[in-house]
């Protein structure tokens, strides 16, 4: 063992271990899987100095296999980081344990010699003995993933065989792949050891919906060429067949020399996680822990760590885990926490909105025992601490109320399954540490970083900690933006009045009213002066234009693309000079036109319209501007025109009203002069066509916008962007820009690809034609100004002397131009 | 017994629902507002916290009931019944006695 001088590194039992016969200098890791990874980890972590071998089968480090998946739709790479001063060896698989030696060998015949050995072979998946087998395809590591998606290629035809959590994943991943695919389950219904009869029903019509076959209560035959038999006489096609049938512990070299294995598999481990070798342990899927063979990550990792702190000298235990699972597949939330029967139980079901919970409870009825949903995993979130425990409320009131509830979680309620953190956890991260959003939890504590299903309840407790205010708009409505926007475009609500008198009280403030103008301009599409919609707006939609500090306003006429004719600068220098304004160049290739009076706002308006402009919308929660380089036209490295784009782009979505501002660029290629990747909706010219980045931000918190399609052509690249747009108008808080709603999202980036490209809610041409209604209903709100003499009736400083200029606003000049003189502040309060 | 002097400044008609104006009154901006109601308040047009005549153009709602109008600069409330701002109560914008009389707004300043 290397010698540390370092005092800090603590390396515990290094005496104790020796004395009790257990040099624990040679650690050997079988088998490089998350499991492996969590033990390696934690062991260099807490200061194991002693030399660490990991061999492993696979042609790479550990990855994230919970996140498998997303390997066939985005390029991102699953693979953990190993930690420094680790041996690995990759593509290495061990054939045999020589117990007496102590030493494993190698398929090579290579022997590595261990005084402490680690077995974390995981599990293998398991594939019945029918006739074809060898034909079909399991679904459990990269290089499975790689071999579907090359079968794929030319076909047109799946089915998974499997209709567990796994198989629902793999049936997604085949539909992804393009190919029409079905499900072969032998229980009568889905996703048996998740959820109940009612539930499996429930759950069958979502995944119908979704184009999917669901052939259950039905055994597999054999696999032919292009087809499977089933025992029912039908043939399905199916070029492409996966196994997802339940999975097997790989105890194999266990077995082999002679180590307790269970007698249906598993390695039998103690408490320790110690198998009936002292010097041998096993964790993971390959393990029996308790008589349980274990098929989650988060018990997985706490074996890791009970084994690594055994082999350090502590006295940890794995007591067993909460198999609870919370999971979106195809759109559809199913979950499932503590028992799955009870004395009491109580149902909740709606077949027409895909909705099933039901809970179960004690004969009492006092205490919860555990629960099933599909369609709605909100109790799930808010109960499942409270399993074993007493009820907070009346089991229908908490089916009901589903997630509007929020419960006050106990300490030691668990939270994160997969990383094994309860509530109290976090909470004290939270206040001692004064975090105040979800990626700092997560950083903190690990929790969320695994499956994320635990987020929701995350972003609960810190609500709960106080940090965010309750989502109610305002003291006048109860709701979130996005609710009183469902609640406006269902119910078919107009006006303010209207809804305010329904759903909210007293007469509105300077924060529901700037908001429902905006859910009512993006639904209906009047000009924001027209009735009562006027009342609503913020001096700035109220004036069209932009308040300065001493009460003017700045005119910003709209220039798409910031392409411009030299005719129109010089009309747009001619009405600057004429109404002496202050001039600058926008950071958004446009020209801003500081210092008007109210009643020069039509005055000058009346110059700009008559040559050709329109609003820019500058003053408006709105598209602002969709910024071009110069592009493939001049520029001698740009593959398209991304001026032409940008125009195109700025003039399809130019008076989109939104929760926030939208900002959009176009750059003609890689080299990103448009700086498209910090705006809400960004494309990059490619050689096949464009990629699309979305959610990006300048302003107060910076943030790069993710790629969220590539190489699309522009039909299907505008197609894209209106249903994104449309879906952050409906979803966001007030005042939420695109990065914000994506990081609130849950689900995340994946969860908006499902939703925006490949339609897994259905709403795909809902929002294209609201989009299409937009855009056909676009007029430019400063001619209908111009145009209506009621409307120019406000533009007056004085509603007694119309025409008289503000007296109080005075100016001085600075480098030529103009600048506002400001009455001090204690001349003003005196 | 002071007798007030009033000034007629526009019709009532003139005034939008929860919205304001501003009058000139002996050189002095005074913001006259009608609520949804169609009562009338009238209190100054200085905003005291950025110095620019604009509460006029704030947007009118309720606070707990009370008629509000928040500057458009920054968004502070005032009653528009005491003049008393909520986010600051020690800071207070003159009030004016206003009167709709023949469909004419009066204020008295
Ligand atoms: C004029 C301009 C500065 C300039 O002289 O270049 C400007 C001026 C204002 N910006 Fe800006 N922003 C301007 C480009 C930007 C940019 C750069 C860009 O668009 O390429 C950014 C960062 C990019 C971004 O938005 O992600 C930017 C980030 C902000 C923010 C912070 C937003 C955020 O998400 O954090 C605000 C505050 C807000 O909107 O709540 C803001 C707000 C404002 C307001 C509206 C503040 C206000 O309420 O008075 C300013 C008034 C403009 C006016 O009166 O006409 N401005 N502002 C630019 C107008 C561009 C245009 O033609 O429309
Ligand atoms: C698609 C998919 C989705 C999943 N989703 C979830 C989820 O949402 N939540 C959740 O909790 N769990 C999920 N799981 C389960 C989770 O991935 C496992 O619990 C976890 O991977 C177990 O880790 P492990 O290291 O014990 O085993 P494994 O991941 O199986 O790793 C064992 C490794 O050992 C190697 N190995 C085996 N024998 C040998 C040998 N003799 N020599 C050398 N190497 C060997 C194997 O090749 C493998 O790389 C999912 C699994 C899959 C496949
Ligand atoms: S982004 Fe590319 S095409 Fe556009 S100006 Fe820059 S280099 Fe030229
Ligand atoms: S429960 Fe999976 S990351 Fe927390």
């Amino acid at each position: 063992m290397t010698n540390r001088r370092n005092e800090d590194v603590v390396m515990p039992a290094t005496a104790s271990g020796r004395a009790k016969g257990q040099g624990m200098s040679r650690v050997v890791v079988v088998g490089y899987g998350p499991t492996a990874h969590r033990f390696i980890e934690t062991m260099r972590s807490r200061g194991f100095a002693g030399s660490l071998t990991v061999i492993g089968e696979e042609p790479r480090p550990a990855y994230d296999r919970v996140a498998l998946t997303t390997y066939l739709t985005e390029d991102a790479s699953l693979e953990y980081a190993v930690p420094s001063g680790i041996t690995t060896r990759l593509s290495t698989r061990v054939t045999e344990i020589d117990r007496q030696a102590r030493e494993v060998v190698t398929l090579d015949g290579e022997r590595v010699p261990y005084d402490t050995l680690v077995l974390a072979t995981g599990s293998a998946p398991f594939v019945p003995p029918v006739p074809g087998r060898g034909r079909a395809f399991v679904y459990r590591t990269i290089d499975d993933l790689e071999a579907i998606r090359e079968a794929s290629l030319g076909s047109t035809h799946g089915v998974v065989v499997g209709g567990g959590l796994l198989g629902l994943e793999a049936a997604d991943a085949l539909r992804g792949l393009g190919l029409k695919t079905g499900i072969v389950e032998i229980a009568p219904w889905l996703m048996p050891r998740q959820v109940d009869e009612g539930g499996g029903s429930v759950l069958k019509g979502h995944i119908e919906s979704l184009g999917l076959e669901v052939h259950a209560g039905v055994m597999l035959q054999s696999i032919e060429a292009d087809t499977v038999l089933l025992a029912d006489g039908r043939a399905i096609p199916a070029e492409v067949v996966v196994f997802s049938a339940g999975i097997r512990p790989r105890d194999e070299l266990a077995r082999a020399a002679d180590l307790e294995v269970g007698e249906r598999g598993g390695i039998a481990v103690d408490a320790g996680m110690r198998t009936s070798d002292p010097s041998i342990y096993a964790i993971g899927e390959c393990a029996l822990a308790g008589g349980v063979v274990y098929g989650l990550v988060g018990p997985c990792n706490t074996m890791a760590e009970v084994a690594a702190d055994r082999i350090l000298g502590g006295s940890s235990t794995f007591g067993g885990s909460d198999l609870s699972t919370k999971l979106k597949l195809l759109g559809v939330e199913v979950a499932q926490f503590g028992a799955m029967e009870g004395a009491l139980d109580v149902t909740y079901m709606d077949p027409v909105a895909g909705v099933y919970k039901r809970l179960f409870v004690s004969d009492d009825a006092s205490t919860l025992l555990g629960g099933i949903c599909v369609g709605d995993a909100s109790p799930y979130t808010s109960l499942k601490g409270f399993v074993g425990k007493p009820l907070p409320a009346s089991p229908s009131d908490l089916l009901f109320t589903g997630g509007g509830l929020s419960l006050d979680l106990p300490d030691d309620a668990q939270v994160c399954s997969c990383n094994n953190i309860c509530a109290g956890t976090v909470r004290e991260a939270i206040a001692e540490q004064g975090l105040t959003d979800v990626p700092s939890i997560k950083k903190c504590t690990r929790a969320g970083t695994t499956c994320g299903s635990c987020v929701p309840m995350l972003k609960q407790l810190l609500e709960k900690s106080g940090v965010e205010v309750s989502k109610a708009l305002c003291e006048h409505f109860d709701y979130s933006r996005a609710e009183l926007f469902d609640i406006v475009r269902v119910r078919g609500i107009s006006t303010f009045s209207e809804l305010v008198s329904t759903v909210g009280t007293g007469r509105g403030c300077d924060i529901c009213k700037p908001a429902v103008a905006s859910i009512l301009a993006s639904l209906n599409g009047e000009h924001v002066l027209t009735g009562e919609l006027a009342a609503l707006q913020d001096t700035n939609d109220h004036f069209l234009a932009n308040i300065q500090k001493n009460g003017t306003y700045s005119v910003v006429p709209r220039i798409p693309g910031g392409e411009i004719t030299p005719d129109k600068l010089i009309v747009i220098g001619e009405v600057a000079r004429d109404f002496g304004l202050y001039t600058k160049i926008t950071g958004g290739q446009r020209i801003d036109l500081f210092g008007a009076r109210v009643e020069q706002l039509p005055q000058i308006w009346a110059r700009l319209v008559e040559a050709g402009f329109e609003s820019g919308h500058a003053y408006g929660k709105a598209l602002r501007t969709v910024k071009s380089c110069v592009g493939s036209t001049w520029c001698r490295y740009g593959v398209q025109d991304s001026v032409g784009l940008a125009i195109a782009l700025e003039q399809r979505y130019r008076g989109l009203r939104s929760p926030h501002k939208l900002k959009s660029a176009v750059s003609g290629c890689a080299r990103e002069c448009a700086e498209a990747r910090s705006k809400d909706f960004g494309i990059i010219a490619t050689e096949h066509g464009w990629n699309l980045y979305v959610a990006g931000n300048g302003g107060f918190k910076p943030r790069h916008a993710d790629l969220l399609v590539s190489d699309v052509p522009t039909d299907e690249l505008i197609r894209i962007i209106d249903r994104f747009l449309m879906f952050y108008i409906r979803t966001a808080d007030r005042l939420q820009r695109t990065s914000t709603w994506l990081e609130s999202l849950d689900g995340g980036l994946d969860y908006l690809r499902q939703v925006v490209v490949e339609d897994s809610l259905g709403l795909a041409s809902e929002l294209e034609a609201q989009m299409e209604r937009h855009v056909a209903g676009y007029f430019d709100e400063w001619r209908a100004v111009l145009d209506d003499p009621d409307k120019l009736r406000r533009f007056t400083s004085f509603v007694n002397a119309p025409g008289v200029p503000d007296p109080s606003i005075t100016f001085e000049t600075e480098r030529q131009q103009i600048k506002p003189v400001l009455i001090p502040l204690e001349v003003v309060r005196s | 017994m002071s007798t007030l002097t009033w000034t007629a400044v526009c019709a009532f008609d003139d005034l939008l629902p929860e919205r304001g104006a501003c009058a000139l009154v002996d050189g002095r901006q005074i913001a006259v507002f009608r609520d949804f109601d169609g009562a009338v308040y009238a209190i100054g047009n200085l905003d005291p916290f950025s110095g620019a005549n604009v509460l006029s153009r704030g947007i009118v709602g309720t606070r707990m009931g009370e008629p509000t109008v928040a500057s458009p600069m920054h968004k502070e409330v005032f009653s528009l019944v005491t003049g008393i701002c909520f986010d600051d109560p020690e800071v207070v914008v003159p009030t004016y006695p206003v009167q709709v009389r023949d469909g004419r707004v009066e204020i008295a300043a």
